[in-house]
């Protein structure tokens, strides 16, 4: 078999040009088995098995690196929701040492983030539950690795609004309590999160996983911007199927170096996710990809329809790349991390309103947008429930990463710095629905839950 | 022992010495060259691909990639070793 001069050169220019990267190898762990009555060895048991494990997953993942030539941007760990093993030792402090371990562990190890420190209250709220959502704004600004999610609701169960009611305080204690309100980006909320998504900040290892597994997140908006570049004229079937065909490619370089990796850790190996997401490197922008198909700026009308053909060819050219697609598979656009979503906002193309829209046909949500630190928290809330609304409706995941930025007014930017890059403060709709949101309760499953 | 297959991906403008100065540097590390192709792209690119086995090779493939890098400075392009797996996967269904 021979590869021809061209195929070589598109694969070496995808890495070389167009930042393509295994984005994470994110290593799920169940923690259920290190539980202890003795809160020190339980302690002991969990940051043994995450730093054993972990610091062999930073080795191996760089030899892989070499081989294939392929960076791997971040080597991460999820873990069982921590609500869960926290059960019989519902007390404040031990939370929060039990952040700290979990904190240390992936420090040692050599882990930028460690994702899990949550719960699933989709039903209800356990005393645990209650008690992990409490510490949170302590966890989130004292610790710089972990993570935090909360699983508010499904197609089968509605939305928890009593639960979604608690976050806009806890949100606005976070920011108050860390640098540029950074805290905050390290929490999501989700409606039918997936129990194997590899991508930070919402990855945890769920119930239904077993003991350790090697979820694999992929990446490419500039692999996919250079080809849909390369065919400014052809016509919407056309440009999926380009974009199909590319998608399949850099899945097939995921699935590669995945099942290596689950192999030289002798784990089982669990899904690829193919996300397109955006980093703050140049060129590395789903916002630019939108603006490749002809459309001036992200934000124009027009952009759901490109969002949602987008989001349908990266979809099925990951389907047929490999069997055990997974996760979150689609398009994230968070705001603060790419350059384009940026601009976007900056020039008025883009508002809340619109976002919220794109969030209906992309993969996530809202994700990584600043808005005033004194927008009153049961407009947070009321942001955070009509999100979660569209995927409870649709039969999909939503998620809401919202950073309240104290002291800050609409139109100014804070800068994260980092992989968290830099937002834009946007404007909130100033009127409330804080009588509605007081009734609280749950949302009833939708119909199609009704299936059975 | 099997072959160990990898591509080297040579990106950049066509000048004298490029092939000789790499296969000189194959040659002493005792890596076997199976195959070279090049061309000049649609964007202008020259590009040069060597299908090299690593098999005898007398120094690990972390050093030959480092080797190789330094060589690529010198001409002013880009080089890039990657083993033939990717390729397989990407382009054969």
């Amino acid at each position: 078999m021979t590869i021809s001069v061209e195929e070589v050169y598109e694969t070496a220019s995808m890495t070389l040009y167009q930042n393509l990267d295994i984005r994470t190898t994110t290593l799920g762990i169940n923690l259920k088995d290190c539980i202890h009555s003795d809160f020190k060895v339980f302690r002991k048991n969990v940051y043994d098995k995450i730093f054993s494990n972990a610091v062999k997953l930073v080795e191996q993942a760089r030899i892989l690196e070499m081989k294939y030539g392929i960076p791997i941007a971040n080597k991460r760990i999820s873990i069982t929701p921590v609500s869960l093993i926290m059960e019989s030792h519902c007390a404040k402090n031990k939370f929060i040492q039990m952040a700290q371990t979990l904190d240390q562990a992936a420090a040692d190890a050599g882990i930028d983030f460690i994702g899990g420190f949550g719960a699933l209250v989709q039903k209800g709220l356990t005393k645990s539950d209650r008690m992990l959502i409490d510490v949170l704004p302590d966890v989130l600004s004292k610790t710089d690795r972990v993570c935090s999610f909360l699983n508010v609701g499904s197609n089968v169960a509605g939305l928890n609004l009593d639960a979604v009611n608690l976050l806009g305080g806890m949100l606005k204690q976070t920011a108050e309590k860390s640098k540029n309100a950074i805290g905050c980006a390290k929490f999501v909320v989700f409606v039918n999160a997936p129990e194997d998504n590899p991508f930070m900040a919402g990855a945890f290892h769920g119930v239904g996983e077993g003991d350790i597994t090697l979820n694999v997140g992929i990446s490419g908006p500039g692999v996919v911007k250079n080809v849909v570049a390369q065919n400014r004229e052809c016509d919407l079937t056309q440009l999926s199927e380009v974009i199909k065909r590319t998608v399949f490619k850099i899945t097939r370089a995921g699935e590669l170096v995945g099942r290596e990796l689950a192999a030289a850790l002798s784990i089982p190996f669990g899904i690829v996710d193919i996300s397109l997401a955006s980093t703050t490197a140049a060129g590395d922008s789903v916002a630019n990809v939108i603006e490749a198909f002809g459309i001036e700026k992200i934000g124009a009308h027009g952009s759901t329809l490109a969002v949602a053909l987008l989001m349908d060819a990266v979809k099925k050219g990951g389907a047929m790349a490999s069997g055990n697609v997974g996760g979150l598979s689609g398009t994230f656009i968070p705001v603060s991390e790419d350059e384009g979503m940026i601009d976007a906002v900056q020039k008025g193309a883009l508002g809340l309103d619109k976002l919220e829209a794109l969030t209906a046909v992309c993969s996530v949500g809202l994700d990584m947008f600043a808005i005033p630190g004194d927008v009153p928290e049961e407009t947070i809330n009321a942001i955070i429930a009509d999100e979660l609304a569209i995927g409870i409706i649709n039969n999909k995941t939503t998620a809401v990463r919202v950073i309240p930025v104290p002291g800050k007014k609409a139109g100014s930017l804070v800068k994260f710095g980092g992989l968290l890059g830099t937002a834009p403060v946007m404007k909130v709709n100033p009127f409330s629905a804080k009588d509605f949101l007081k009734r609280g309760g749950r949302l009833p499953a939708p119909v199609t839950s009704m299936r059975n | 022992m099997e072959r160990e297959l990898l591509f080297i991906t040579v990106i950049g403008e066509d000048k004298k010495g490029i092939v000789a100065k790499i296969s000189n540097f194959l040659y002493k590390k005792d890596i076997n060259i199976e195959d070279i192709n090049q061309r000049i792209m649609g964007d202008g690119y020259f590009v040069m691909t060597m299908l090299v086995d690593i098999k005898n090779s007398t120094i690990p493939m972390e050093k030959i990639t480092r080797e190789l890098e330094k060589i690529g400075k010198a001409l002013e392009l880009r080089v890039q070793l990657q083993h033939e797996n990717i390729f397989k996967m990407m382009h054969r269904v």
